[in-house]
């Protein structure tokens, strides 16, 4: 359509995605005896893959999307991204290259739909000090918000104040947020979180959608392991901040690795239309 | 809450035609509907605004113990214009030119400068009843003004008047405490900030009055009178100085506008989208102290004015601070020239304190905010 809308062809073809290699993180910094949030991760992401990290709680699965997205730092090892030492990218091109869409998400003030889209195109803006901040949105910056709200089924809200949306509604407006980054990776935590399962359906049926439309590399977090083997191509699992098994749904979701990382019984079938593994509760012995 | 999205406003956006890639015209209607503010429509409110706070100001100088009539006005500009009369300038020229509007222009600055501070506080904050007086940053900016009469150390140096720069250190303890409880937070909840702003208040008004009491009788009436919250009418070289304070100040700020409509979205997502958030949030605090210092320094502690305008303009014309923050500053200078004449001529030829009809005005909206509207504050 326009540069800005085209994916750099030249960094998908020669290099993954991601590349993660021996990545450790603690909170607290360099203070010794604090546990390992995350200890010696690696993997590798290739481009257009949709990657699921799933685990038990406080295994540490929003604290490695956090790494990926910058927002934490690395104790040790590296993170790649599309070829680049992601600690080596400033603020602004990371932002280009990569958005994420957060849990926490309170919206205090009327924003528009539209205006928070448009907040999307921050990195792409050349912010003047000759017009005090006045900058208005450029004609590209209209039409990538355009594409993104249509994608995700927003625009007939655009001109709604996001403090009064509905929980689906306003998760969609995030993930318009971050499509009008115009990025080449999307990570998203919990995206489905809090949600019924009408809403459920639509944002996992909007995530391949993108990746389709967009050649987009997802990386989600999820608990929910029936959205992971329906919806990824890969699944990573962690446990307590190890890095277990990483491999299809069908590798994967089978019980002997969810009895070994959530320490319980579950019952493993095939889902009805896709064949993947579908994990439910198991009748309770009582 | 939205009302002012409600009026469409066409305007004549160019360039989204010109592109020959996207799609039709009408795809885009969202742009155009009031979803967002379009620059001509930006350009309107201010436009508006501007043309308002000179009528304002015209008016209310007008108005005083002695009301002036137009042609009072044409005989005073005529004296300014040609000075053929030498010194013997006529009683309209001097109460106009040295009292009145030096003491509208401050009030205009002073209201402004608040305004600002306000929009900027509850965007560091995420919340929309964040204000300098509320949370304490006033009442600190008030204690390093207080301190440097004590001991006779604001006097105006080199053109620019020091007492704005004791109160910027004031205002930046207050406001370094306010960073820290807001920092582990995430962002500043209304019952931590209502409470911090309380505690806050109450520690640093014990050492102003600490102050006020081991002073020279005779100075400290004066010196409660101004930490009311009062205007006076400056000399023209510390209105200059003023000026240059709260000038620079709000053009930190504007220029920063963009900044806080991201801020608004949460630390992490900030970092995200390119923002260096610690860098930007201090220099922000920092603006914010010395604004309010500024403030502070030469009208006292005028409360309200920083959480009632904003919240005004923003239900008027959406929350998009690259218009809210110009919108803001002028509606709050208007308030506090409209306030400061109710003040002057109310129980003439008494006056009152500013501060009063600020927050008599302003503290009612203030419950009425946190009572009936609770589900937007939390």
């Amino acid at each position: 359509m326009q540069s800005s809308l085209a994916h750099r062809p030249e960094h998908r073809a020669a290099n993954p995605a991601i590349a993660v290699e021996d990545v450790s993180f603690r909170y607290g910094g360099e203070l010794p005896g604090r546990p390992w949030t995350i200890e010696r991760v690696s993997f590798e992401v290739a481009c257009g893959e949709v990657l699921g990290i799933v685990g038990p709680n406080g295994s540490g699965k929003s604290s490695l999307l956090k790494l990926l997205a910058g927002l934490l730092r690395a104790g040790s090892g590296r993170i790649h991204l599309l070829g680049q030492a992601s600690s080596d990218l400033s603020p602004i091109t990371l932002a280009r290259m990569l958005a994420v869409v957060l849990q926490e998400q309170t919206q205090v003030f009327p924003f528009t739909v539209a205006e928070t889209v448009l907040m999307g195109r921050f990195p792409h803006r050349q912010a003047g000090w000759w017009n005090f901040g006045s900058e208005a949105d450029t004609a590209d910056d209209l039409a990538c918000a355009q594409r993104a709200m249509a994608e995700t089924d927003v625009l007939s809200l655009a001109d709604r104040p996001v403090s009064e949306l509905s929980g689906g509604e306003l998760q969609r407006v995030m993930i318009a947020r971050a499509l009008a980054q115009d990025p080449a990776i999307l990570l998203l935590d919990e995206p489905t979180a809090f949600l019924d399962i009408n809403h459920q359906l639509d944002i996992c049926s909007l995530i391949s959608r993108l990746r389709g439309e967009r050649q987009l590399t997802v990386v989600l977090v999820s608990h929910d392991l029936n959205i992971a083997s329906q919806y990824c191509d890969r699944v990573l699992m962690l446990k307590a901040g190890r890095l277990s098994h990483i491999g299809s749904p069908a590798e994967t979701i089978k019980p002997d690795v969810l009895q070994a990382v959530y320490e319980c019984e579950v019952v493993v079938d095939a889902h009805p239309q896709t064949g993947k593994p579908r994990v439910t509760m198991p009748m309770s012995p009582s | 809450m939205s009302n002012g999205h409600a009026t469409p406003l066409i305007s004549a956006t160019g360039p989204t035609d010109a592109r020959g890639s996207s799609g039709p015209a009408a795809e885009l209607a969202w742009s155009r509907s009031g979803a967002i503010l379009t620059k001509r429509r930006r350009h309107l409110v201010l436009f508006g605004l501007v043309a308002a706070s000179i009528v304002v100001t015209v008016l209310c100088s007008s108005f005083g113990a002695a009301a002036l009539s137009g042609s009072d006005w044409l005989t005073a500009l005529r004296e300014l214009i040609t000075p053929e009369h030498g010194d013997s300038a006529g009683t309209a020229g001097v109460i106009l030119f040295q009292l009145r509007i030096p003491r509208v222009l401050m009030g205009f600055l002073v209201g402004g400068a608040l305004a600002a501070v306000g929009v900027t506080l509850q965007a560091l904050l995420r919340n929309a009843l964040a204000d300098p007086y509320v949370l304490g940053v006033s009442s600190g900016a008030a204690l390093g003004a207080a301190i440097a009469m004590l001991l006779g150390i604001g006097a105006t140096s080199m053109l620019l008047p020091m007492l704005p720069l004791w109160g910027f250190a004031g205002g930046l303890i207050a406001l370094a405490l306010i960073y820290r409880m807001a920092q582990s937070h995430g962002r500043l909840p209304i019952h931590s900030l209502l409470l911090a702003g309380v505690i806050l208040n109450a520690i640093l008004t014990a050492m102003i009055m600490f102050i006020t009491s081991i002073m020279d009788p005779a100075r400290s009436a004066g010196l409660m009178a101004w930490l009311m919250g009062s205007l006076t009418a400056p000399g023209w070289i510390g209105l200059i100085g003023i000026a240059l304070y709260v000038m620079a100040g709000t053009m930190c700020l504007l220029y920063y506008a963009p900044v806080l409509n991201v801020l608004t979205q949460g630390e992490d997502t900030a970092r995200s989208l390119g923002i260096d958030t610690d860098r930007t949030k201090k220099r922000l605090y920092a603006v914010t102290a010395l604004l309010t210092g500024a403030v502070v320094s030469v009208s006292g502690m005028i409360g309200f004015v920083g959480m009632v305008i904003p919240h005004a303009v923003r239900m008027a014309i959406g929350s998009d601070h690259r218009v809210l923050m110009p919108a803001s500053a002028l509606v709050g200078g208007m308030f506090l020239v409209v306030s400061d004449t109710i003040a002057r001529t109310a129980f003439a030829p008494a006056e009152i304190p500013v501060g009063i009809v600020t927050a008599l005005a302003g503290g009612p909206f203030f419950l009425y905010l946190l009572l009936w509207r609770k589900d937007r504050m939390v």
